[in-house]
């Protein structure tokens, strides 16, 4: 697979331990990852907070780059960066739209490529190849599978599984011989970019997502997003602390447990760099 | 909400420019979008409050509320609305007009000031600057508030960060960061008053 990799700011930064456990998960599954040239941060939520053509103009100057290296497929790991790319493929469908804004980011955007997360590059591979690539079923985790926002929704802009009730996560899981848990908050908010900017609202949602999952019997979290595992993880204490309880509940990337199912180490994956680690 | 004397209402529409797939008039009030937010109680407005405004021509209430800015723009709203209009990116379009107009709500300083700092930040770098972005905006904040403490708000983070290899002193930066600059200056809203 000829794939174009755009990390976003997230894994470049603090959210590295993300990037570390993706390369280690998708080199085992002959996955190549070749970096688009020169990208450029894709605005996040404040550029779409702040500034329309902005928000379109940024990612779209990500796709042209892609396009122009000649890949095909682009792999975002962060949901957000994903559904921006992909609200540029939805408007440059119009001819008007696309002609602005290649010129507005000077490239040539076609928007004729695939944009893929973290869960559709699984679903790629093949989960019967993940299946028989199993070199450790993971027979003792329970898992809350997480998708947040944006993995499901805009609907209409990322066409990619139910954005009510999703289940493609799980079915990644069942492949590794792990279990999975029915529970309530899959789909709500984290908080994402506002652990700084309105930590309140973070940690009541936090709080409420982290507790749904243990009353359900998970043992751990499951997320593909930089910023859900931020929420989750980093901010877990914040959230003991504010709430006067003991939460202890580990949260994987998606890729960490398809790493450590083929046979990878925490350490490989970097798991031991996250907050909450196992007792 | 204060009653006004009549003859002394402060002009209640200001212009809010809204991208073609966003009809206002199609909702019909049902409130599914308030029902799921999960930050309407902190809210001054509820989702569907601020989409009954636009309705009725009285802009500037919902552009100087703090309710568009505690929105964090989950999309939830937006994908059950059975009348597809698109409220989250009603709450979009009326940030962007809230700061053309200088009507950013204060009591929202936080967020206004971190959106604010984090677009500046990739005009500069082309890339999201971690170190840079937290400092300018805690500089922000202790500017237009006086709070010394907030300097320090989440400092003992900054050790256990550094221990798991998360903190970049020096971050990367786009190599054409003049195609940055003059992408931000082509989609400039400020002249748009």
């Amino acid at each position: 697979m000829n794939i174009g990799y755009y990390p976003g700011c997230a894994l470049h930064g603090s959210s590295n331990d993300y990037e570390q456990s993706l390369r280690a998960c998708l080199g085992a599954l002959d996955v190549q990852l070749k970096e688009i040239n020169d990208w450029i941060c894709c605005g996040a939520t404040a550029a779409h907070s702040l500034n329309h053509k902005l928000s379109l103009a940024l990612p779209a100057r990500n796709l042209a780059l892609a396009e122009r290296d000649g890949f095909k497929q682009v792999f975002a790991p962060c949901p957000l960066c994903s559904m921006q790319l992909l609200k540029v493929k939805k408007a440059v469908a119009d001819e008007k739209v696309r002609r602005e804004l290649s010129e507005t980011v000077e490239a040539d955007v076609r928007g004729d490529g695939q944009v893929l997360n973290l869960i559709q590059i699984f679903e790629n591979v093949g989960l019967d190849r993940l299946k028989s690539s199993v070199r450790t079923p993971l027979e003792s985790i329970n898992a809350a599978c997480y998708y947040g926002c944006l993995l499901t929704r805009p609907p209409d802009v990322v066409h990619f599984d139910d954005f009510e009730q999703p289940t493609s996560m799980e079915a990644v899981l069942a492949a590794l011989g792990a279990k999975t848990v029915e529970w309530n908050y899959k789909t709500e908010c984290c908080g994402a970019g506002m652990t700084m900017a309105n930590e309140d609202a973070v940690l009541d949602l936090a709080h409420k997502i982290l507790g749904n999952a243990a009353e359900h019997g998970a043992n751990c979290v499951v997320v593909a997003c930089p910023m859900c595992h931020v929420n989750l993880d980093m901010k877990q204490a914040a959230v003991e602390r504010r709430y006067g309880k003991k939460l202890g509940m580990v949260v994987y990337y998606l890729s960490d447990l398809v790493g450590l199912a083929l046979g990878l180490s925490s350490e490989q994956l970097g798991i031991g760099r996250h907050f909450v680690t196992k007792a | 909400m204060r009653n006004r004397a009549p003859g002394q209402e402060t002009p209640a529409s200001v212009r809010v420019r809204f991208p073609d797939h966003i009809h206002i008039v199609d909702c019909y009030q049902c409130g599914k979008c308030t029902a799921g937010c999960p930050v309407s109680q902190d809210m001054d407005l509820a989702p569907n409050q601020v989409i009954r405004l636009m309705q009725l021509g009285q802009s500037e209430k919902a552009v100087r509320s703090q309710a568009i800015w505690a929105c964090l723009g989950c999309q939830t709203c937006s994908a059950r609305c059975p009348k597809a209009v698109d409220c989250a990116g009603v709450m979009d379009a009326l940030r962007e007009a809230a700061l053309v107009h200088d009507m950013a709500s204060p009591a929202r300083l936080l967020v206004v000031s971190f959106q604010e700092a984090f677009l500046e930040n990739i005009r500069r770098n082309g890339r999201l600057n971690e170190m840079e972005l937290i400092g300018r905006f805690k500089a922000s904040v202790v500017f237009r508030t006086g709070r010394l403490s907030f300097l320090f708000k989440d400092a003992g983070l900054a050790p256990q960060l550094r221990k798991r290899k998360k903190l970049h002193l020096i971050s990367e930066k786009a190599r054409d960061r003049k195609i940055v600059e003059r992408i931000f200056a082509r989609c400039s809203n400020r002249s748009e008053r």
